[in-house]
């Protein structure tokens, strides 16, 4: 466990290393880089095997760092962050298995990467909301410069507009902290305290509080009417990012969500626990049918993220044990299939066809031009799809149980929100991949009589490693509830997740 | 019966393992991966006669169980378990699946993944119907669209694409309620176990916990789960994916759709609706019968209207497993009233746990022989595209006309004892719904006279005006066993009654509501 810090130190050293190391070759700072992801993963996977679940936080690491303003960088980890951190791991070695093919200026590539990794885990491990604020920002700046560099369609705007959003979404949350520090008589940016502190907040100041953290976290994490930055910016992104965006980003906004909104100000989010419910809702719902008319296969993936993200807010919001859990395994779910997706579409297929127009795409015969590719979108898609088997069925199902307890209406049009998944995502794979099938156009393979670059090592092992982390998650969440359960126990948690209340 | 084999993980796994190593085996030759799909796929047969030689009728819970802990937080226990119910089934699906391979035995386009395909599916059919949790009977259930998605789409007909869309969205949408109605009974016990819902449902608890919830809940949760079912099965309004998909489907698939996936829903109404939600399904029972009775009868008619034969085929279908239903919802609707007779509800399950076996070996055969004139004719499968097939296909004629036979209920033949058991269970129960579904019976033999008029007599005409050869040896293999088992069961029904006897004689028993 008390290793888990060196997953942010690691990260950064490796960064500075691929910078150094992209002076020399682009190949030098790809294996850096690998090394890099590979041994922080390996630092979460040890410090997961080791660990014992338990209520509220393991301190990791606890010293100060501005004593005048009762600033300490204090870190620590329950159930709930190491899942993420798993997550974080795996997204970012096969996030850089993904982008091997690199070439312009990769070690600056590489450096932007593994600083936004850096920042990720420096989150998910804070204790300190001025800690987790900071490695917050830290994560936002190298996604503008992964976009706009190595980005394509759109792509100065794309990167302006996340990068807008990201910033106005902190704005709020620092705001709303600063309130709370400030009428908590400004001791400490302890989690734990400003909870304490918050217990004497007038209701009106929890109310305002809560409502500014929630939201500038739920801004991130794709939350409708706020999700528009995240398909702009998902297409705009070079795949890698897209890749981390989706998978690991947006969870910070969730996480943020989870770890500082809720428990801190319990009584905001009573009152405002029906809006986000249904602002999720209509998130899961609207972002699915805008899914089911895009002519471009990567927006099909950027709006499904949004959907899927409305479950894990709609878990948030339902406020208790069991909801909750299963937005934390919907995060961890999510993070590995939205990788996967995004993999497919930007590297796999559109590197080689270099056209995302679904029109165009269903010309090709690709299940048989890329039968690889096709098989890890059909099992990519159908977890997406919540399929059981994979690791989506189990985090909808547990969504779907909480939700229950809280309101039946909900649960009601969240499973109708799973309906529409279903048909965005059969409807993609079949336009993309099954477009052509045997015999009906015979001549639609002789126009391409350059053959696809065969898929790579890389993508073969980037893509088995997601597979097969969602297919375990999928049969075994057990590993995952197990740590997450407990976590949920913690006295901080427990004020916030009444259930039933409504 | 305490064996040490985990008998029923291996009828499910061995069709999946065989699909698994197909689908590894690159370079292997046609003829060699379609024999290995066959060894594989008999392997669930072999294993249900094995389990059938251990099995003991007279025990009516569950044998061959295997309990093991899966989930703890979500209380989910990897449960398996084997009735007479569960064992018909099962050789019903060890049966059709070699025999829907053979009769695909010539596809041509890649053929090793067909067969993959068509394994899995028969693996995860036979989950389904040995599953005793909802955690990983769902995750069959949903497994079984996959490989029938691709089977439509990629080997089917013109409209496949389209057919294949329509086929899942539909079970999807029902799936996604039934997932609903199931996390919302998690949320009231506790367990998604069918046998321990089944047991809090009876003790009347179950109900209890539901109707906490007020209001149109509790009538939420059940008419989610019906909604899951019926369109599987389907039942009448829900059957509008069914015409189409079937008639795309390749030759294998819809005797596979028909012969056993139309199964698990009638399965699911029998295994859940009914013993988790009896009162439920007794206060719904009267609207349920008419739907029923539309299916029967509607069912039929439109088969009637149809030209095209496969389409023909797959509306008898809806009319013959309406059947099943209406004598379980017959049953339902008796329970608790004067009019119910145990021996007439027995009737009416026994014939509708037959009429599954029959209808699957029937409507199989009838695909199947659909399946040779279309490849007689080009593709062509119209009612007016053949004449005098007869003359210039004695052997053909003759099979396809008793599984024709078969399926119109004539005695002697396997059809006759399940619809005779039905209408006699039915009518002992609701005289006047048993006598409106005779209209259904009549339509039916209309329908399917006029196809073997059509077809096989008159002068030549069509494709079988020119050069229409008899059966060849690949198309005789599918069809003699289940001409062989129509004869068999018409003479000896209590072959297969007498293994669930003792279960339906229970069911029938115990009808009371909670």
């Amino acid at each position: 466990m008390n290793a888990l810090p060196c997953t942010i130190y690691i990260s950064f050293l490796g960064a500075l290393l691929a910078l150094g190391a992209g002076m020399r070759s682009a190949a030098t700072a790809r294996v850096v880089a690998l090394v890099t992801a590979l041994t922080s993963c390996a630092v979460t996977f040890y410090a997961a095997s080791h660990f014992t679940p338990g209520p509220g936080l393991q301190h990791l690491i606890d010293v100060p760092w501005i004593p005048q303003l009762g600033i300490r960088y204090h870190l620590a980890a329950d159930g709930i962050s190491l899942t993420l951190i798993v997550l974080t791991g795996i997204a970012a070695v096969a996030g850089i298995l993904f982008s091997w093919n690199i070439e312009v200026r990769a070690g600056e590539f590489f450096a932007l990467f593994l600083t936004l990794i850096g920042g990720v885990y420096g989150v998910f491990l804070s204790a300190d909301a001025f800690t987790l604020f900071v490695f917050y920002e830290i994560a936002i700046v190298p996604k503008y410069f992964l976009i706009v560099n190595w980005g394509s369609t759109n792509r100065e705007y794309g990167a302006m507009k996340l990068v807008l959003y990201s910033f106005g979404g902190s704005a709020l949350v620092l705001a709303g902290l600063l309130w709370a520090y400030a009428a908590g008589g400004a001791h400490s940016f302890g989690l734990g305290d400003l909870a304490q502190a918050a217990t004497h907040f007038s209701r009106g100041e929890q109310l305002g509080m809560f409502g500014l953290v929630f939201l500038g976290f739920a801004v991130l994490a794709g939350m409708f009417p706020f999700h528009t930055w995240a398909p702009t910016g998902h297409v705009a992104a070079p795949t890698a990012a897209s890749m981390l965006l989706a998978g690991v980003v947006m969870k910070l906004g969730a996480y943020g969500c989870l770890r500082v909104a809720m428990p801190l100000f319990p009584v905001g989010l009573m009152f405002w626990q029906p809006l986000i419910a249904w602002l999720a809702i209509i998130g899961i719902i609207y972002a699915g049918l805008v899914a089911l008319v895009q002519p471009d296969f990567k927006f099909v993936i950027g709006y499904s993220s949004v959907s899927h993200m409305g479950f894990v807010l709609l878990g948030l919001a339902a406020a208790n044990a069991t909801a909750v859990s299963g937005a934390v395994l919907q995060m961890f779910s999510h993070g590995v299939i939205a990788g996967l997706l995004f993999a497919v579409v930007g590297r796999m297929v559109y590197e080689r066809t270099h056209t995302r127009q679904l029109a165009e795409l269903r010309a090709l015969p690709l299940h048989r031009l890329m039968p690889f590719a096709a098989l890890t979108f059909v099992l990519a898609g159908l977890a997406s799809m919540g399929m059981p088997g994979f690791s989506g069925f189990p985090a909808e199902l547990t969504i779907l149980i909480g939700t229950w307890q809280t309101s039946p209406k909900w649960a009601l049009l969240a499973a109708g929100g799973v309906l529409v998944a279903a048909a965005f995502t059969l409807r993609v794979m079949q336009v993309s991949f099954f477009g052509t099938t045997e015999g009906s156009t015979p001549h639609a393979a002789q126009p391409h009589a350059h053959p696809m670059a065969p898929i790579t090592w890389a993508e073969r092992a980037g893509a088995m490693l997601l597979i097969a982390a969602t297919v375990y998650v999928g049969l075994k969440p057990d590993v995952l509830l197990n740590w997450i359960t407990p976590a949920l126990q913690s006295p901080l948690f427990q004020a916030a997740l009444k259930g039933g209340a409504s | 019966m305490n064996s040490t084999l985990p008998l029923l993980s291996l009828i499910i796994l061995a069709p999946c393992a065989g699909a698994a190593v197909l689908a590894v085996l690159r370079g292997i030759p046609p003829s060699v991966s379609r024999t290995l799909a066959l060894i594989f796929s008999l392997s669930p047969l072999a294993f249900g006669l094995v389990a059938l030689n251990a099995f003991d009728p007279a025990r009516t819970s569950p044998q061959f169980v295997e309990y093991q802990t899966w989930i703890t937080a979500l209380n989910v226990h990897y449960h398996l378990g084997l009735d007479g119910l569960s064992l018909v089934l099962v050789l019903l699906t060890g049966i059709i699946t070699p025999v829907a391979l053979l009769a695909s035995w010539r596809v041509k386009h890649s053929p090793r993944m067909f067969s993959a395909l068509f394994l899995l599916l028969e693996g995860a059919a036979l989950g389904v119907f040995l599953a005793l949790d909802f955690f990983h009977w769902f995750l069959f259930w949903e497994l079984s669209l996959v490989p029938a998605f691709f089977l439509i789409k990629l080997w089917g007909g013109p409209g496949a694409s389209r057919a294949a869309y329509q086929f899942v969205i539909y079970t999807i949408g029902g799936s996604a309620f039934m997932l609903l109605g199931f996390a919302a009974l998690y949320v009231a016990t506790g367990t998604l176990d069918f046998t321990q819902l089944a047991l809090l449902a009876a003790d009347g608890s179950l109900g209890v916990k539901l109707a906490a919830l007020g209001g149109i809940w509790p009538k939420t949760v059940f008419v989610g789960v019906f909604l899951g079912l019926a369109v599987k099965v389907p039942l009448w309004p829900f059957h509008t994916w069914l015409p189409s998909a079937y008639s795309e489907a390749p030759v294998g698939g819809s005797m596979f759709l028909t012969g056993v996936m139309s199964k698990m829903g009638i399965y699911g109404f029998l295994r859940i609706l009914w013993p988790i939600f009896p009162a439920q399904l007794h206060a719904a029972a009267p609207c349920f019968l008419g739907l029923a009775l539309a299916g029967v009868v509607l069912g039929a008619y439109a088969a009637m209207k149809q030209t095209d034969l496969k389409r023909m085929v797959a509306y008898s279908s809806v009319n013959h497993l309406s059947y099943c239903l209406l004598a379980l919802f017959a049953v339902s609707y008796a329970t608790g009233r004067d009019g119910l007779h145990a021996e007439a509800a027995t009737a009416a399950l026994s014939g509708t746990i037959l009429q599954m076996f029959n209808h699957g070996l029937s409507a199989a055969a009838l695909f199947c022989c659909v399946g040779v004139l279309e490849s007689r004719a080009g593709g062509k499968r119209g009612l007016n595209d053949f004449g005098g097939v007869r003359t210039v296909a004695p052997l053909f004629a003759g099979l396809c006309g008793i599984s024709m036979f078969s399926s119109l209920g004539l005695p002697g033949l396997n059809g006759f004892v399940g619809e005779f058991l039905i209408f006699r269970g039915v009518f002992g129960l609701n005289a006047g719904v048993a006598t409106i579904a005779c209209f259904g019976l009549l339509a039916t033999a209309i329908f399917l006279l006029t196809f073997w008029q059509r077809v096989f007599h008159g002068p030549r005409a069509g494709a079988a005006a020119g050069e229409f050869a008899d059966l060849n040896g690949s198309e005789i293999a599918p069809l003699i066993p289940l001409v062989a088992l129509m004869f068999i069961l018409g003479v000896w029904p209590q072959l297969l009654a007498h293994l669930f006897n003792p279960l339906v004689t229970k069911w029938a028993g115990h009808l009371v509501l909670p």
